[in-house]
């Protein structure tokens, strides 16, 4: 296993579908750090299920399988979802949670739909559609790898260089506003930038585990740090580290997707923050419990040795 | 004209088992922790698949139930942890779900149980799945396991239905009375297992998320009774089953999907003309108010 392994590293193609979902992981785990602290983490769910009959509709217009098409296609499905939801929120008393499970399995169903429909009518170039359901990073084609690592690129970068407002937006719209910054616009652009994340994602982690990409990499790094500028980077790093290592036993190992392994990762990498983080992990908090303990069974002890002296020598003065 | 009915029959009692209980997750405002629960179940099956062997319907019901008891119990660890509640959601299901796609996906092999029968199951091969009992031929299983699901849902549902109402509307209020609210809150969420799994083999994960909450949630718009918006939902599972099934017929394509989008479509006419809570009617009332106070 270590061989091949190692065989992986000196085949270029691989080095390539390693470097991608590494950026891959990277930019989601920053972008998944934005969407956790606005309380959207499950949005990432709802519009990768979303993107399904975008992916679809994409195929049956063109014939073809075109990463780029099909991209675009979930894009759209997926800000006309985002928009369902925040539709059916503002003008019924459908609650946020409801909105959301709804338009998820809608579209989804509406995709399952498009999906066999296509299939039964036998168009030969179909096959691979059902990649992604779980996502096959090692059968990518490398132009789709080139693009995936570039529109993570590009990701990251946007990040930082609107870090600032997205900052101010994310923890404070009502200041951000107050400031003259234009909130309306920078919430969409945050939403613009998710929606890409989960599509980039869909194709190496698939439809049903990409939304972990981006919420489980964010929370680990948010256990070690409360400041938001080490909080991106470590979520980068976790997403990264999961990412290839999820690419990697993929590969080595055979009948196994990409996806599942993928999210293990971050998910390992999660139980290790919330036990070892410094502070908030759940180690510390028992040092940090025991130790007070200790300290105020220390001074009760000191509190009653001191009572009992002073009745003592009251009870002295007394006699 | 058998087959029809038996697909139709099989989803109406899906509609109907998800219907009653999604009624109450909506009101909770818990919708997503019946998706979580219809992702995480899968370990649960495959695991009572490897240990059995066969498709041995007990085993994987208990394996599913643990399943969904474990995950709901997980999400609130993490809450009490100080964890948003929707990111717990996201890291439980999809943490549950990757192994169950990774023990089915490596013992492939030997299990016999295919990934998109998961996600989509397999309804229109569930005539020719028949329970046979002494060499008798009693009809579909699944129909038998699904008709099962519904009876301990509606005498659960039945028996305790004061309770849920309570607790499903002002759990304070319920704690204040002496109802065992976290028992309640177990109970539903085991309900929610059993009928996630009892739907499993017939309609998929997908179709289960969604006939837990669509229905319940277009139920919601058109009533403010407990009993009738339970009622409705089952009313509406069912007439996006039998719709779906014939627009899958038309079209060719997947049953479960259709029976969603039908759902889906309801859903958006409750929207839009519900008489109570719908789109048209606020705007009629809104110009109404504002003719009555120019």
């Amino acid at each position: 296993m270590l061989e091949s392994m190692l065989g992986w590293f000196s085949d270029p193609n691989m080095r390539w579908i390693l470097m991608g979902s590494l950026l891959l992981g990277l930019g989601s785990g920053v972008i998944g750090s934005f969407t956790f602290l606005r309380k959207q983490s499950l949005l990432g769910d709802a519009l990768a299920h979303a993107a399904l009959p975008g992916i679809c509709i994409a195929f049956m217009l063109s014939g073809v399988k075109s990463v780029g098409l099909f991209m675009i296609g979930a894009i759209l499905s997926g800000m006309l979802a985002t928009f369902g939801i925040h539709f059916v929120t503002r003008y019924s008393r459908i609650k946020q949670d409801a909105a959301l499970g709804i338009v998820l399995t809608v579209f989804f169903g509406i995709g399952v739909v498009l999906m066999t429909k296509i299939q039964h009518s036998g168009n030969g170039n179909q096959s691979g559609l059902d990649k992604y359901m779980f996502g096959q990073a090692a059968s990518m084609m490398l132009a789709d790898v080139y693009l995936m690592g570039a529109v993570s690129l590009a990701l990251v970068l946007i990040c930082l260089l609107f870090f600032k407002e997205f900052k101010l937006v994310s923890f404070d719209p009502g200041f951000a506003r107050g400031m003259g910054l234009n909130v309306g616009l920078y919430e969409q652009l945050l939403l613009l930038l998710t929606v890409v994340a989960v599509v980039v994602g869909i194709q190496a982690v698939g439809v049903v585990l990409v939304a972990a990409l981006l919420i489980t990499p964010a929370v680990a790094a948010r256990y070690w740090t409360d400041a938001l500028g080490v909080m991106v980077v470590l979520a980068g790093l976790f997403g990264a580290l999961s990412g290839v290592t999820g690419t990697l036993i993929s590969s080595t190992l055979s009948n196994l997707p990409t996806g599942p392994v993928t999210v293990l990762a971050a998910t390992a990498l999660f139980v290790l923050s919330i036990m070892f983080a410094p502070r908030r992990g759940l180690l510390a908090k028992w040092i940090r419990h025991n130790r007070t303990r200790k300290a105020v069974r220390r001074g009760l002890e000191v509190q009653t040795a001191a009572a009992m002296i002073s009745q003592h020598t009251a009870e002295r003065g007394a006699e | 004209m058998m087959f029809d009915f038996w697909i139709i029959l099989t989803g109406t009692l899906v509609a109907a088992t998800s219907g009653i209980l999604g009624c109450f997750l909506v009101l909770r405002k818990m919708s997503l922790v019946g998706d979580a629960i219809s992702h995480s179940v899968l370990p649960g099956i495959a695991i009572a698949f490897m240990v059995s062997g066969s498709r041995d319907s007990l085993l994987m019901m208990v394996g599913a139930a643990v399943l969904g008891l474990i995950t709901v119990f997980l999400i609130q660890l993490l809450q009490q942890g100080g964890l948003q509640s929707d990111a717990s959601i996201g890291i439980v299901f999809t943490a549950l779900f990757a192994i169950g796609v990774i023990l089915i996906s490596r013992n492939a092999a030997n299990i016999d149980l295919d990934l998109d029968c998961v996600l989509f199951g397999e309804i229109a091969y569930v005539q020719w799945d028949t329970l046979i009992i002494n060499g008798y031929d009693m009809g579909p299983a699944a129909v038998w396991f699904l008709g099962i699901t519904l009876l301990i849902v509606l005498a659960v549902i039945g028996l305790f239905y004061k309770q849920f109402k309570i607790c499903a509307f002002d759990p304070a209020l319920a704690a204040a009375l002496g109802i065992p609210v976290a028992l309640f809150h177990y109970l539903l969420m085991g309900l929610v297992s059993l009928s996630t799994v009892a739907s499993f083999e017939s309609v998929g994960a997908i179709l289960v998320v969604g006939m837990l909450i669509v229905p319940a949630a277009t139920a919601y718009l058109l009533t403010d009774r407990l009993s009738i918006m339970l009622l409705y939902s089952v009313l509406v599972g069912a007439l996006s089953s039998a719709g779906g099934y014939y627009f899958a017929k038309w079209l060719d394509a997947s049953i479960a999907g259709s029976m969603i989008t039908a759902a889906g479509l309801l859903f958006l006419l409750a929207f839009l003309f519900s008489p109570l809570h719908g789109l048209v009617a606020r705007f009629s009332k809104r110009r109404r108010m504002k003719s009555m106070t120019a």
